[in-house]
């Protein structure tokens, strides 16, 4: 499958790369006339898809290739959101309601008189893009050092990173906690001096998400085709055995759950600008549930299968919660169901049924014995 | 001459006669009632001052009626309030209508007939004549026959602290013969005194003292405000420490009463989450539509409640609670037969496909019964508190720990004294075993995934005793409740109640300390590291059965 799954990787890089030079030229140089005019409105639309499409390749590298469902995978995509805002609202300045050029808004409502220390800096992008990296990558690295060494595997792991959402979800609504409570950051004037308002900021954030997408199959990509990557899949598909014959496992997982969580960071840096606010609800358990759909719909361990399955998932929710509000729930609730009951490959695991050799039935001694753990 | 005329002469001639016989009896009576004739004047004084319709005069008339407390005094000074007491000047009439409308006599209580209503005239109050009214009414009341009507009058002018009411209240203190109702007047007078500024200092002490054998927050504050007021020592002194006494008297009862809560939650959690217990332990799936079972459980009490006649609706949660456990345990069935059945080998996708079911259900409640909350009413039986010392305890909450300690016992014996229970704790220890030796796991399955369903559903409806139900229910209890069984280990029930009490403890006993959300999320991160170090939970199985 893989030789195969690489040609389509190659096929869905070069569709990146045509978009990430044709929405722009779409959007900001054919007239509004034109029937191929693309409005900012539809650029920052599709730009959110692609930032859902990184989280989902990140989420599918871990889960996909490592075996580990992580349910909190949302919370490193809003970590990322969060630097990300937090920068753009130290650029808003005295732009605020109370003009004050050091507090953003919420903080001079608050009645706070200076700068908690955890906002320094990010008036600096460079900083801020750090942060971007850094706050998801050690949050993932104390968090599965953690839970990896003392082998918190399967359904157990799966919940632990729910409740890791759920505390920092609990933990980011609060006001005091000084980063914007329920309210969030919003409000965002410009990034880098480009005012996000403005269609070409828009179509560049754009072209930036699709970058990013690329790199971040990339990187996974090259993950996976290592040797390392090798072994993570033995990981995935006999951890025990894995750990019988000398590997540490545990590092394995680290690493992959690590590098997971900055992909994902950084899918939530590029998300904030385009939607134009950041709120504790990403930290919604629910979210992280979402993105693991996602991945299962379009096909796991494919990378690819993951980043379409993101975005066929939430085109689909655009157009349902407008057309029929009332069902869309059942079509996701459906798409849960019959989507884990029929298609356990995704939709480009059966795109590539007839190519690949039938694999030998190694997998049921595996997955009997996941079966048989209480 | 007509027959009628002829019945009124003889009327009339009977009348004449009688008044003649009994006239010097009458004289008599008059004699021997002559107080209460005196009264009726003075009554017929004070109702006088209300035709004037002046407000000063009012004020006057309202002091009297207070003093001289006749029985219609109530209903005189309560359809003043309202704006209900007429005067008819030219008649010297003075009326008021009741509530129903009807204009009654305000000196016989009689109904008035012949009379134009349009000749009647309200009488004005303003804001100073209403709070004299509800003063007269404190005092009025305080002098009622009734102990329990004595009661909350005394309890009223605690509250109020009406300064107004003293005397009545020292007068009613004098001749008071019930002990509940004469504490509760020295209680209303050390309140008055308290804040008053021109209590004298014998007064303040006695108020201490009887403040500090009250020991409850209402007399911190009461000492408190008596403190500020005073320049004599020995007062300060008395007041300093009456108030370190109550202090850690409220704070001992604090800590029960957070113990208490604790214990609430607990018995909250222990229901929500052992059927999750069950299902978990036997098959080693996590049902994320658990929660919407309990959801299920709570609309089947609402329904229940809609669909019982009137006379029932005491009786509506022994209907209830079978209805809310064959509702969700026939629903927790279905999707074992029809969804995870298929996902065994895939523990993972079963979150998935679980928590898809959990969304439709949600959808499928809201499209039923709306997004918005349903109101389900506590029977006679579980509404209400009572105190025990400082502790406030309701009635609700301590049935639900009574149903949570039922479900548990329930449980322990189906587990443990049926071929069914014996069953699944033989798949639950060893699936690959228990199929060798002749158990239809299948079965065991269906039935367990049902029967930790039909738990839930009972969940549902001590939640709808306490909770708003909505089609979200469900979702605010279910990390809780996987943080328990994640908490307590599966295979055994006792580690569930365990981790359902330490959790629920811990909770409302840092809530104080730290807040509510931070104590939950301390928690939170307390058991993430806790099962870093225990990662089967507190009571893993051990032996053969654990799969490292």
């Amino acid at each position: 499958m893989s030789a195969r799954l690489d040609q389509l990787g190659l096929g869905f890089v070069a569709i990146l790369i045509v978009a990430a030079i044709l929405v722009p030229f779409l959007s900001l140089a054919v007239s509004p006339d034109s029937a191929f005019y693309l409005p900012p409105y539809l650029v920052q639309l599709l730009g959110k898809y692609l930032c859902y499409a990184i989280l989902a390749v990140a989420l599918d590298l871990v889960w996909g290739y490592c075996g580990i469902l992580s349910l909190g995978h949302g919370a490193f995509f809003a970590l990322g959101g969060y630097a990300m805002g937090m920068y753009l609202m130290r650029q808003i300045g005295t732009r605020g309601v109370y003009a004050n050029p050091i507090l953003p808004d919420f903080m001079v409502f608050l009645n706070w008189k200076e700068l908690p220390v955890a906002w320094w800096g990010f008036n600096w992008f460079p900083y801020a893009m750090l942060m971007v990296v850094l706050v998801p990558g050690l949050l993932a690295l104390a968090f599965g050092w953690f839970a990896f060494r003392s082998r918190v595997t399967g359904v157990y792991l799966s919940i632990i990173t729910q409740a890791m959402t759920f505390a920092l979800f609990k933990e980011f609504f609060r006001n005091d906690f000084g980063f914007g409570g329920n309210n969030g950051l919003t409000d965002f004037k410009d990034l880098l001096g480009f005012s996000l308002q403005s269609a070409s900021t828009k179509a560049a954030l754009f072209s930036a998400s699709a970058i990013a997408l690329i790199v971040a199959y990339a990187v996974s990509r090259a993950i996976i085709g290592s040797k390392y990557g090798k072994a993570l899949m033995a990981v995935r598909d006999a951890e025990s055995r894995m750990r019988f014959i000398g590997y540490r496992v545990e590092n394995y997982k680290l690493f992959a759950f690590v590098v997971s969580a900055v992909i994902a960071g950084v899918a939530g840096a590029l998300y904030v600008p385009q939607v134009g606010i950041i709120n504790p609800s990403e930290f919604a358990p629910a979210n992280s549930i979402e993105a693991a759909i996602w991945v299962a719909v379009g096909g796991r361990g494919t990378l690819i299968g993951a980043a379409l399955g993101a975005i066929a998932v939430n085109f689909a929710k655009t157009y349902f919660t407008g057309a029929f509000p009332e069902y869309w729930l059942y079509g996701l609730g459906l798409l849960f169901v019959l989507g884990t009951l029929f298609l356990p490959k995704g939709l480009l695991g059966l795109a590539l049924k007839g190519s690949e050799p039938k694999p030998r039935e190694v997998i049921s001694v595996d997955a009997v014995e996941e079966g048989a753990e209480p | 001459m007509t027959p009628l005329s002829a019945c009124r002469r003889a009327a009339h001639d009977l009348a004449t006669r009688l008044r003649l016989r009994v006239a010097p009896a009458l004289a008599l009576l008059a004699l021997l009632l002559s107080a209460s004739l005196v009264r009726a004047d003075a009554l017929d004084d004070t109702l006088a001052k209300f035709l004037d319709d002046k407000f000063p005069q009012t004020a006057a008339a309202i002091g009297e009626l207070a003093a001289e407390a006749p029985p219609q005094a109530a209903a005189i000074l309560d359809a003043l309030g309202d704006n209900r007491l007429l005067i008819d000047p030219a008649d010297h009439l003075v009326a008021y209508k009741t509530v129903a409308g009807q204009i009654l006599n305000a000196k016989t209580g009689a109904p008035v007939e012949g009379v134009d209503a349009a000749a009647f005239k309200k009488v004005r109050v303003n804001n100073a004549l209403r709070s004299a009214i509800e003063g007269a009414m404190g005092s009025l009341t305080l002098a009622n026959p009734d102990p329990g009507k004595r009661l909350a009058a005394a309890q009223d002018v605690f509250r109020t602290r009406d300064a107004k009411a003293l005397p009545a209240l020292e007068a009613q203190l004098a001749k008071e013969s019930d002990p509940r109702v004469a504490a509760a007047l020295k209680l209303a007078q050390a309140a008055i005194f308290a804040t008053s500024d021109s209590a004298t200092p014998q007064d303040r002490l006695a108020a201490i003292a009887t403040l500090k054998e009250r020991g409850d927050e209402d007399a911190q504050s009461l000492i408190d405000t008596l403190a500020q007021k005073t320049t004599d020592p020995a007062v300060k002194g008395a007041a300093a420490s009456a108030l370190s006494s109550i202090h850690t008297r409220l704070a001992l009862w604090g800590v029960a009463q957070n113990l208490w809560y604790g214990l609430s939650a607990s018995s909250v959690l222990l229901l929500a989450a052992i059927g999750l217990a069950i299902t978990f332990g036997v098959m080693g799936v996590i049902n994320m539509a658990h929660g919407e079972m309990v959801m299920l459980g709570a609309y089947a009490t609402y329904v229940v409640q809609i669909l019982l006649p009137p006379s029932l609706q005491s009786w509506s949660l022994a209907f209830a609670i079978p209805l809310a456990f064959v509702v969700s345990g026939l629903v927790g069935i279905a999707i074992e037969r029809l969804v995870i059945r298929f996902l065994y080998t895939r523990p993972l996708e079963t979150l998935l496909a679980t928590w898809g079911v959990s969304l439709i259900l949600q959808q499928l409640v809201r499209s039923l019964f709306g997004a918005s909350n349903r109101q389900v009413s506590n029977p006679p039986f579980m509404s209400g508190a009572f105190d025990v010392g400082g502790l406030s305890i309701t009635t609700n909450r301590l049935w639900i720990i009574v149903l949570s300690a039922l479900v548990f016992i329930g449980l322990q014996l189906v587990l443990r004294a049926t071929p069914f229970g014996l069953q699944m704790r033989a798949v639950t220890q060893n699936r690959r075993m228990a199929a060798s030796m002749g158990i239809s796991t299948a079965r065991i399955d269906m039935l367990a995934f049902g029967l930790g369903s039909g738990v839930a559903g009972i969940a549902g409806v001590a939640l709808s005793q306490i909770d708003n139900v909505s089609p979200n229910l469900g979702q605010g209890y279910i990390i809780d409740s996987f943080m328990v069984v994640v908490f307590g280990g599966v295979g055994n029930l006792w580690g569930t109640a365990f981790g359902a009490l330490l959790i629920g403890l811990a909770n409302k006993l840092l809530e104080p300390l730290i807040g509510a959300v931070q104590g939950q999320i301390v928690l939170l991160i307390f058991i993430i590291l806790f099962i870093q170090r225990r990662p089967r939970g507190l009571f893993a199985l051990r032996g053969r059965a654990v799969e490292a």
